[in-house]
């Protein structure tokens, strides 16, 4: 699998994000900054976490507004996997890939713990290595990821298998609606996650409950 | 040409910050706050000096840039 981590001034995670990238495709995917003029051809673009341009306006807002996010929406419509983890789950938003927003923590409070999710929707490039059902630990440090639509797009994205992810047991951490924890489009090829899968791949992390996000994404693309 | 964009929560989307000032407010001691909303305040300075030409500009703006329209409404006031 071939894959790209695009890069904004601010992040943070893409270490972590290129490490389990490499691990699990046995690739190292190609690092994209935001200025570049190529988007290599790949089967996976991945926009990790961090604090593009220092959260200024709105989180994500100024990144989603960067001439490298229409070549991201091109390739998305051309049905190219694209993965966005907290920060980049901001900015799929913010660039209308994905219905929504993310508003502040209910809590006002940075969390940064592990919570269980709910594989919502299993039958998904994203999902596949999982059961409908199943709930797995995961990682998420985030101030804004307070999953926020109206009623008819919750309607449509309930509706239509759109949720991927839930908070479980009682783990939201945010006052997402719906305990919301990551969306996919209406083609299901894009999926915005407020989680940091990419930090529980390996037993050094405590746990691989991820790596099947990751390694059904590799099953899929040759 | 001056202009003042104002940018509030829409109506129905929870607020926490705006809670949070309220719930400080009457920490404070200041009665009769029933409700607290906190929104953003843009100061633009605009060439030309056509105002419905500047107004389009700047409602353009809005929509791409200043307002997430998903949770937030705007307001254009020509401030000269």
């Amino acid at each position: 699998m071939k894959s790209a981590v695009i890069v904004f001034p601010g992040l943070n995670r893409d270490r972590d994000m290129i490490a389990a990238l490499t691990k699990i495709s046995g690739t190292a995917p190609a690092i994209v900054w935001h200025q570049d003029a190529d988007l290599p051809d790949v089967d996976l673009i991945v926009i990790p976490g961090g604090f593009s341009y220092g959260d200024y306006l709105r989180c994500g807002a100024i990144a989603a507004r960067s001439p490298i996010m229409d070549k991201v929406r091109a390739r998305a419509a051309a049905g190219v996997n694209v993965l966005g983890v907290c920060n980049g789950f901001q900015i799929l938003l913010e660039a209308g890939l994905l219905p929504g927003a993310l508003m502040r923590n209910q809590s006002l409070k940075f969390v940064c713990r592990e919570v269980k999710l709910e594989v919502t929707n299993a039958d998904t490039a994203f999902t596949r290595g999982y059961s409908k059902g199943q709930i797995i630990r995961c990682p998420v440090a985030h101030h804004d990821g307070n999953y926020f639509a109206d009623s008819e797009t919750l309607a449509c994205l309930e509706g239509d298998g759109r949720v991927a992810f839930r908070y479980a047991d009682g783990t939201n951490p945010n006052g997402s609606i719906n305990n919301i924890a990551g969306i996919l489009n209406e083609r299901k090829n894009v999926l915005g996650l407020m989680p940091h899968p990419e930090n529980l791949i390996e037993s050094a992390h405590g746990g691989d409950d991820c790596r099947a996000l990751f390694s059904g994404l590799l099953g899929q693309a040759a | 040409m001056k202009a003042r964009v104002t940018v509030t929560l829409k109506a129905g989307v929870l607020d926490p910050q705006g809670q949070a000032i309220e719930g400080s407010l009457k920490g404070l001691g200041f009665p009769g706050v029933s409700s607290v909303r906190q929104g953003k305040v843009f100061d633009l300075v605009v060439d030309g000096t056509d105002e419905e030409s500047a107004r389009s500009q700047i409602a353009s703006m809005c929509e791409k840039l200043l307002a997430n329209t998903v949770i937030e409404n705007y307001a254009i006031e020509i401030t000269n």
